[in-house]
This record gives structure tokens, sequence and C-alpha cells, in this order.
């Protein structure tokens, strides 16, 4: 009995913590041999841009003999499974990635050089320029950029209208975001299902959601969050402890919903569509997925007394170090720059285009608000840091404590976890 | 081998047939062959490889580098990982103490044989058909303040007039996820100590009666000590359970809030798949593989 009860809990502790440090991971592996025929690549990307991926594999696979098989994976599990998959060397022939997480990426030998295919490229200055920064290492290129999302504040007109604002002028610094957020707060607050209309609302718990809609006021005030080499913080000075300070009102005065605190990503950007929420940062690639008879007012992020600036976000893509399909796999990544791509695939579904010759298009002139967007790629940054992923989005990593005691706890730790952060960075 | 060859040398010797002590001693061989190749495959092998990350600065693709014994000099800077040591004991003395007494009280409700008994005791084991993480994910959905379906209930019955944080503070997120496991693993410990019930001898009970014995007395001199052996098994299975705990605390509560419930489990997964610190990682799964063999050993000392 004795040994079968050590049996038993030997057994159970070995699989769970190979289960958790093991190489297990990624089901489609570098697929076939290469061929002389039509190849088949296997290609992953995260679910937060599925839609356009999707929509790019769909129209590839309709007018070539090659197809892509696309796995989308959930967008918290992505970093994992890279990472389970590149340490079985199973990795997909190609997969997009976050674009701040390339950096890290890159130095870990996961992406192929692709410098001179892209040099073969006749639009190869045109591709947009911060994916193609954070895709560059030692000058090699490893990565083109897949999607762009920008972070941009949505406001809700027919909410705006009710409360007695103008519809039509969306705020124009951040102090002026809290004074109609209060505003709306204030008249409609008791409107909707129990009372669930709210100012404003945003990822409390969730450390990507605060660098994603914070950071551009930061920038848009002149000010910077760490320095080029992604080494040192610089959040615990102004003008990132004056953004925190208006979103800690914000908070306090209950203008931001009860459960912004709470908060940990998935949820984010569900309320604004459900017309629950009067002005709020979103992410770009939203705007396409709105309720159709929703009137959405949109404007660029600003700083505490204005200016303008966006957080260039989105996914690069890039072929995988371990493929046997490289051929296959750049005719696919070659091809999504195309116009034909980028114009008749993403333009047609107001995305952002990864070309800045194409930004002014048929479609985009139908809807004046993605030339707002569009036009937003040259105002905006993508931060470099090589240890971006586990000091800013991880929910352990030491951004998202400090951002809550800026807006929920003592802000006087700040230099503190400030410290912290550095560290991390430069782990 | 040596051993095998010396025996049938000597049974050949005492004149004994051995073709067919032969044929035995080969079909027990194929017998245990399977389960042989899949522990070997399946924990040895991994444990092996384990062992070995944990000595050497492991990239993600690349050689491995030799760097013992710095993945096990780090870990005493890792106040996540000490921190997460502090918080997975508290966690299995609550979650251990709770689900024993509640996993007794439900097999000592449907131990007899009554009418309507089989429908308790498959409402009790029910949930642990729902997988783990499922079951996790379930509450989440459940809990969440902006769409589940609780807070609108308590709120409708007058229970409560505010959201309940149920997630938002941390000794909050702690016993959420207690009350998670105790509902998923409840009734699957309540069927391992209902074996250990329905194996003690009815006469015991009817001898114990007739010399006068009370309920209580019946329950801690006859029940108890007798089941012993049964409880000795849960508890090591809750223990190591808890010890290993990961799904209810990435899924449910993320580790939050302000990393106040995140366990040992998953600052390794941390380390391998956030920081893809392998060689880190294998060093804590082998400091915890250790911690967890010792307390193992030293209970079974105990319960025996």
């Amino acid at each position: 009995m004795r040994r079968r009860l050590a049996g038993i809990a030997i057994l159970g502790l070995l699989a769970l913590t190979s289960a958790a440090c093991g190489s297990g991971g990624g089901e489609a592996g570098s697929s076939a041999e290469p061929a002389a025929g039509p190849a088949t690549i296997t290609m992953w990307t995260r679910a937060a841009t599925q839609a356009q991926s999707e929509r790019l594999v769909k129209a590839y696979n309709s007018s070539h003999k090659n197809q892509v098989k696309l796995t989308v994976i959930p967008t918290d599990n992505y970093q994992p499974r890279i990472a389970a998959a590149a340490g079985a060397k199973q990795l997909p022939d190609v997969f997009a990635a976050d674009v701040i997480f390339v950096p890290n990426y890159t130095a870990q030998g996961l992406f192929l050089d692709i410098t001179d295919r892209i040099n073969a490229l006749p639009f190869k200055d045109k591709l947009a320029p911060s994916h193609m920064k954070l895709g560059t290492m030692d000058g090699r290129q490893y990565t083109l950029p897949h999607t762009l999302d920008l972070s941009v504040w949505f406001w809700n007109k027919d909410l705006y209208q009710k409360a007695g604002l103008d519809p039509e002028k969306g705020p124009k610094t951040l102090k002026e975001f809290a004074q109609q957020a209060t505003t709306i707060q204030d008249k409609l607050g008791k409107d909707g299902k129990d009372g669930r209309v709210h100012g404003t609302f945003f990822g409390g718990n969730c450390g990507g959601c605060y660098v994603f809609t914070f950071w551009p006021s930061v920038w848009a005030a002149g000010g910077q969050v760490m320095n080029p080499e992604g080494t040192t913080s610089l959040n615990d000075r102004a003008p990132m402890t004056d953004v925190f300070k208006i979103w800690r009102e914000l908070y306090d005065k209950k203008v931001t919903g009860p459960t912004a605190k709470e908060e940990q990503g998935p949820t984010w950007t569900g309320f604004f569509p459900k017309g629950e929420i009067g002005v709020m940062p979103m992410p770009s690639t939203t705007l396409g997925l709105m309720p159709k008879d929703m009137k959405i007012g949109v404007t660029p992020i600003a700083g505490p007394d204005g200016g303008e600036s966006t957080f260039v976000g989105g996914d690069s893509i890039g072929i995988s170090s371990t493929t046997k399909n490289a051929d296959a796999a750049w005719d696919f990544l070659s091809w999504t720059m195309s116009e034909d791509a980028q114009v008749e695939v993403m333009a047609k579904n107001k995305d952002v285009l990864a070309r800045t010759d194409l930004a002014g298009n048929k479609y985009s002139a139908e809807d004046p608000r993605v030339v707002l967007i569009n036009s937003l790629v040259a105002k905006g940054q993508t931060p470099f840091a090589p240890r971006f992923g586990q000091t800013f989005n991880d929910p352990q990593g030491p951004w998202l404590r400090l951002a809550r005691e800026a807006i929920f706890g003592d802000a006087s730790k700040l230099p503190q976890l400030n410290a912290e952060i550095t560290k991390s960075l430069q782990q | 081998m040596t051993l095998t060859l010396t025996r049938a040398g000597r049974r050949a010797a005492h004149g004994a047939p051995p073709a067919r002590w032969r044929g035995k001693k080969v079909q027990g061989w194929l017998y245990a062959a399977p389960t042989a190749v899949i522990v070997g495959v399946l924990f040895v092998v991994p444990l092996v490889l384990v062992v070995w990350m944990s000595l050497n600065r492991w990239p993600l693709l690349g050689p491995a580098r030799f760097n013992a014994p710095d993945n096990y000099a780090r870990i005493a800077d890792n106040p996540l990982f000490l921190d997460a040591v502090l918080f997975t004991l508290k966690y299995t003395a609550i979650t251990t103490v709770l689900l024993s007494s509640v996993a007794l009280g439900l097999a000592l409700l449907v131990q007899e044989r009554r009418p309507g008994v089989g429908f308790f005791r498959t409402a009790f084991f029910l949930p642990g058909a729902v997988g783990f993480a499922a079951a996790a994910l379930l509450f989440y959905g459940m809990l969440n303040n902006d769409f589940g379906p609780i807070d609108p209930m308590l709120r409708a019955l007058g229970i409560t007039h505010e959201p309940v944080k149920w997630i938002g503070t941390p000794n909050m997120a702690l016993f959420s996820t207690i009350a998670l496991v105790l509902w998923r693993f409840a009734g699957f410990n309540m069927l391992i100590l209902l074996t250990g019930l329905q194996a003690i001898p009815v006469e015991v009970y009817e001898a114990a009666r007739s010399d006068g014995a009370g309920r209580w007395q019946i329950f801690t001199r006859i029940t108890l000590p007798l089941l012993r052996p049964t409880l000795a098994l849960m508890l090591i299975l809750s223990v190591t359970g808890s010890l290993l705990a990961f799904d209810q605390f990435f899924i449910f509560t993320n580790g939050g809030p302000d990393n106040s419930t995140v366990s040992m489990v998953m600052v390794a997964y941390r380390d391998a798949f956030f920081r893809f610190d392998l060689g880190g990682a294998a060093a804590l799964s082998v400091v915890l593989l250790v911690g967890l063999v010792g307390l193992n050993t030293l209970m079974m000392r105990r319960l025996r």
C-alpha cells in the first residue's frame, strides 16, 4: 500500500511538472518536404488579429495553387505556445506575432533572415516603418508587417447627444476626455440595463491594455516611456504620472465602471459595442467589427493638454527558422504585401494598411475615420525593448504592479517599482 | 539478467522443468513491457531531461550550455517564487482541511443504502466529470461581474447591492478558488472515502452498538481508525494536487490580483514560456519535485 501511494504521488507530480516545463506543444509542425508541385504551408496567428489573417489566407488560397493552413491560437496562450513549439522544433512554416515580441523572438533565433528577399521588393521602402524597425536586428531583416492595430479614442455619438454633449466633437486633450466621460457618467450613469452606462472603461488588471491605451498620451505630451534601447524605464515621471493621475481620478469618481479594476484583458473591448460606454481607447481593428447602426466617432489619443499619438501595434509575420518550405512561405508573405492583398482584402475591410504608399485608396476614401487612422501610422510609436513581454505584458511582470499602484493603490511606490521594471528590462 | 540465469541454472541442476518456467518468465516480462515502456518514455525520460536542463542554459533553439549551479543559485533571488512557496503552502493547508472535511461529510451522508441515495452520490460526483480547466473557466464566467449570472441573482434576492468582487481582492480570490476546487473535487474524494467506509465490516458496527457505543464513539473509535489507510490516500492526493496547483490560478485568477495567487508551478511556467528561461524553470521544477517527494515520504511515515 505504501509503495503504491508513493508511486501515485510521484507519478502525479511528474506528470504535472513535466507538463509545466516539458517541451510539449505545437501540433502543427513544419510540414512537408520541399515539393516540386503545389505546397501546403502551415501558419499560426493569435486570436486578436484572427479576422485579418483569415481574410488574407482565404484570398490567397482561392487564387493560388499553394495553400496555407491557418491555426488560430488564443491570444493569452500565444507566447507560451510559440515557446513550446520552438523548444520542440515544431514551429509552423510562418507565424505572425505581436510586433512588440518580435525583437525577442528574433534574438532567440525563431525567424529566418529574409533581408535579401525583402530587398528585392519594389516597395520595400514603403512598408510600415515601426514594424520594419522592430523586425530588424544587427542590420538584418526578419519580418514583414502583417496587421496594424492602432489605439484611438472611440466615442459613442448617441450617448453624447443624450448627455447634452456635441456628438460631432470628440475630446482633443486627455483632460477633455475626462470631462466628457464624467458628463456621460453624471447624466446617464443610471441608464441602461442595471445602470450599466459608464463614462469610460479600461483594462485595469491587464498590462498590455495599459501600454496600448495610456502610453500614447505620454508620447502626445512629448514624453517617453523608455530609453531608445529599451533598457531603462521612465514610467515614474511626468508626463506618465500626469496621465496616471487623470485616470485615477476617473476611477475614484466611479466614471470607469465598477469592474475596470478586475478587467484582465479578454473582455476589455466588449463593452463599447454594447453601447454602454461614452468614450474610451479602443483598437482600430475593432472599427470594422462594430454594430452597423452604431454612430461612432474616432479621434487620436491626446496628452493631458493636447498633441496626438497612437500605439502602432498589431502583428508582424516571418518565416520560422526551422521551416523546410521557405520559398512557398515567402510566396505567401510577399503576396500579402501586394496591392491586390492590401487594397482588396485589408482596405476593403477598413483595416490599416502595411504599405504607406497605398494609404489613400478607393476604400479608405469612403470613410474619413479610416483616413484618420491611416494618417496616424506616421505619428505613432511602437516601443522597442528586447524584454518587452516579460516586463509589460506578463500578468506577473513588474509593469502591471506599477500601473495598478498608480491607479488604485499607493502612488508613492512608483520610483521603487519603476526600478524593478528597469531591472526586468535589463535581464 | 545475471540473477535470472543463475536461478535458472540452479533449477536445471536440481532437475526442475526449466522450459515451462522460462516460458512463464517471458510471459511476465511481456505483460509488464507496455507499462514499463510508458513509464520509461513518459516519466523517466522527461525527469532525466528536466534534471539535465536544470544544469544548463537552455535556449529555445540552438545548443545548450552547461552552467550548473547558476539556475539553482538564482532561485534565492526570485521573490516571486519565494512568495509563491508561502502562498502555495497556505492554499494547500486550507484546501486539504476543507476538502477532507467536506468529502468525509458527503461520504457519511451517502454511506448507507437508502432510497434516493444513488441520485445524491451521482449528483455529488458529477462535477468531477468536468475537466478542471473547463471548470475554472466556468467559474470565471459564472462569477464575472460583467456578464456572470451569480451577481444579478444575488442582487435580485436582495442579498447584495453592489457587485461582489469575487476575484478582486487577495482573500476573495483565494476563497473563490477554493470554492471551485471543493466543487470540482469533493465528489471524487467522497468516492474514495466511500470505498473505504464500505470496506469496514458491518459486524464491527453491530458489536460496538451491542456494547452500548454511541454515534460519536462509533465514529471516532471505529470509523476513523479503520478509514485511516483510505484517508491517507486522500490526503496525499490532495496535498500533492494542491502543491502542484496550476489550472485554477492560471485560468481563474491569472495569479491576481497583484500577484497574490501565484502558485509555484505558475512561476516555473512563467520562467519557461514568458521569460524563455527553460533552464531556470527546470531548476524550479526539480526543487519542487524534491520538496514534494520529501513531504510525501514524511506524510506516509506519519500516516502509516
